[in-house]
C-alpha cells in the first residue's frame, strides 16, 4: 500500500492539471469563435472572387499565362500549414502524415521535393530532412492578408523562375468543431477556374458584353497572384480554426481522463485509509488482550 | 436621382453595401466614375482613393489592389484592403511614407528588384493614405 501522504498529494496535482486543460478548453473556445468569424467574413470575398474569376477566364486558354502553364514536373514544392502550437491532439500530425506520404510518393517518381512550411509544427518535424526550402514561424496567431501575399508571392516567384515546376498545398480544413481533415489542393499552375454551380446566371439581367479595362489577358494576369492569395489566406484561416477545436477536443479529454485519475486515486487513498485504520484497531485490540492476560 | 448599388467587399468583411449617386475610382487606366445603369464593365484596381456620392454627402475609402465589376445597376469592389478617409492615422501614414522613401532609396542604390517593387508600393499606399485623410472630414 503507498502511504497516505503520497497519495493524497497525487491527487492534488492531477486535480491542478484539469484546472489548467479546463481553461485551456474554455481559451480555445473563445479563440474558436474568433477565427470562425474570420472565416465568416471571409466568404463573401472568396465567394465573389471566384465567380468573377470564373467568369472570365471561362474563354481564355489557359497556356497563356505563365502561371497557368503545365510542364513536366522535375522538382515539386508542398507548402505545408500547420498550427505554431502543440496540445492539440493529432491535428499537425496528420497534416505532416499526409505532406510526409506526398513527399515519398514524388520521391518515388525520381522527382526532387522542396517544403515551405507555414506554421512552427511543420518545420519541427521537417527541418532534419533539410528538404524546407522557406519557412514562416508564429504567424498563425494573428495573420492578415499581408502575410498570405508574402507567402504565396514568394512561391509565385520560384515557380515562374524555374525552380519549381508543380505546388500543392496541404493544410487541415475546418469540417466542424468535432472533425478536421487534412486535405491537399493542387496550388501551381493554377488550374482552370469554373465558376461555381448555382451562381447567378447572368442572362436574367443586363445583357450584352463585359468592357474590358485593360484587356481580359492583362486582367487575368492582376487576378491570377491576387487568386493565389485567396488560397493561401483560405487554408491559413481553416488552419486556425481546425486548431482550436482540435484544441478544445483534446483539452477536453484530457479533463475527463484527468476526472478518472482522481477518482481511481481517491479509490486508493481510502482503501489505503482504511488499513491503516484497521492496523491500528489491531493494535490497541492486541495491547488490551495482552494486559488482560 | 437614380441611385447604383455599391458594394466593397475586403477579406475581412464588407465596407461599404450601400445605394450611391456615383461613385469614382482608381481604375486601371485611370480613375473612372460610375453612375446609374452603367453598362457591363470590369477593370482592374489600383491603390487609390474611392469617392462615393450620397445625396450630396462625400466619402471617401482608401483601397488598395484589387478589381471591380459593374453589372445590373450594381458596382462590386473586390479589393485586398479598404479603410475609410476618418479611419486613417495620418501619422502613421506619415512615418510609412518616409520609411518607404528610405526603402526606395536603398533597394535602388543596391538594384534589388523585389525590394525596390514592395518599396513602391508601400510609398503609393502611404501617399494615397494621406491624400485621402487629408480630403476627409475629421
Amino acid at each position: 500500500m503507498p502511504s497516505l501522504k503520497v497519495v493524497k498529494d497525487q491527487i492534488v496535482g492531477v486535480k491542478k492539471t484539469a484546472q489548467i486543460t479546463k481553461a485551456m478548453n474554455m481559451v480555445s473556445a473563445a479563440k474558436l469563435r474568433g477565427a470562425q468569424q474570420k472565416m465568416e467574413d471571409f466568404r463573401p470575398y472568396a465567394g465573389k472572387f471566384n465567380e468573377a474569376l470564373g467568369s472570365i477566364s471561362g474563354n481564355m486558354r489557359a497556356n497563356e499565362f505563365a502561371l497557368m502553364q503545365a510542364r513536366e514536373v522535375n522538382n515539386a514544392e508542398i507548402i505545408v500549414v500547420t498550427s505554431d502550437r502543440g496540445l492539440c491532439g493529432s491535428f499537425n500530425s496528420h497534416i505532416i502524415k499526409m505532406a510526409e506520404k506526398l513527399m515519398m510518393k514524388y520521391e518515388a517518381e525520381g522527382k526532387k521535393v522542396s517544403l515551405v512550411c507555414v506554421g512552427k509544427k511543420g518545420n519541427q518535424y521537417f527541418n532534419k530532412t533539410g528538404k524546407v526550402r522557406k519557412s514562416y514561424r508564429d504567424i498563425m496567431g494573428n495573420f492578415q492578408m499581408f502575410n498570405a501575399r508574402e507567402i504565396a508571392q514568394d512561391v509565385a516567384a520560384a515557380f515562374i523562375a524555374g525552380d519549381t515546376d508543380e505546388v500543392q498545398l496541404i493544410f487541415g480544413s475546418f469540417i466542424s468543431v468535432g472533425r478536421q481533415v487534412p486535405k491537399t489542393l493542387s496550388f501551381l499552375p493554377v488550374q482552370p477556374i469554373k465558376a461555381e454551380e448555382g451562381a447567378e446566371a447572368p442572362s436574367g439581367g443586363q445583357q450584352g458584353a463585359y468592357t474590358y479595362e485593360p484587356s481580359p489577358e492583362e486582367i487575368m494576369d492582376v487576378l491570377l497572384p491576387l487568386y493565389m492569395n485567396v488560397m493561401v489566406y483560405n487554408a491559413m484561416l481553416e488552419v486556425g480554426a481546425s486548431e482550436h477545436a482540435a484544441r478544445m477536443t483534446a483539452m477536453d479529454n484530457a479533463t475527463n481522463a484527468c476526472k478518472d485519475i482522481v477518482d481511481s486515486l481517491t479509490m486508493i487513498y481510502n482503501k489505503a485509509r482504511q488499513a491503516a485504520i484497521t492496523g491500528d484497531l489491531m493494535d490497541i485490540v492486541g495491547g488490551a488482550e495482552a494486559l488482560k492476560g | 436621382m437614380a441611385t447604383i448599388h455599391l458594394e466593397v467587399v475586403t477579406p475581412s468583411g464588407p465596407v461599404v453595401n450601400e445605394d450611391v449617386d456615383i461613385v469614382s475610382a482608381p481604375g486601371y487606366g485611370g480613375d473612372f466614375g460610375v453612375l446609374a445603369n452603367h453598362s457591363l464593365f470590369l477593370s482592374t484596381i489600383k491603390i487609390g482613393g474611392l469617392v462615393y456620392k450620397q445625396g450630396g454627402k462625400e466619402n471617401h475609402l482608401m483601397v488598395s489592389g484589387g478589381f471591380c465589376e459593374v453589372s445590373n445597376n450594381k458596382i462590386t469592389f473586390l479589393v485586398e484592403a479598404a479603410e475609410s478617409g476618418h479611419e486613417i492615422d495620418v501619422d502613421r501614414a506619415l512615418r510609412s511614407k518616409e520609411r518607404a522613401e528610405k526603402r526606395l532609396a536603398e533597394a535602388k542604390s543596391q538594384q534589388e528588384k523585389v525590394n525596390l517593387v514592395r518599396a513602391e508600393a508601400a510609398l503609393q499606399r502611404a501617399l494615397a493614405r494621406i491624400k485621402i485623410a487629408e480630403r476627409s472630414p475629421r
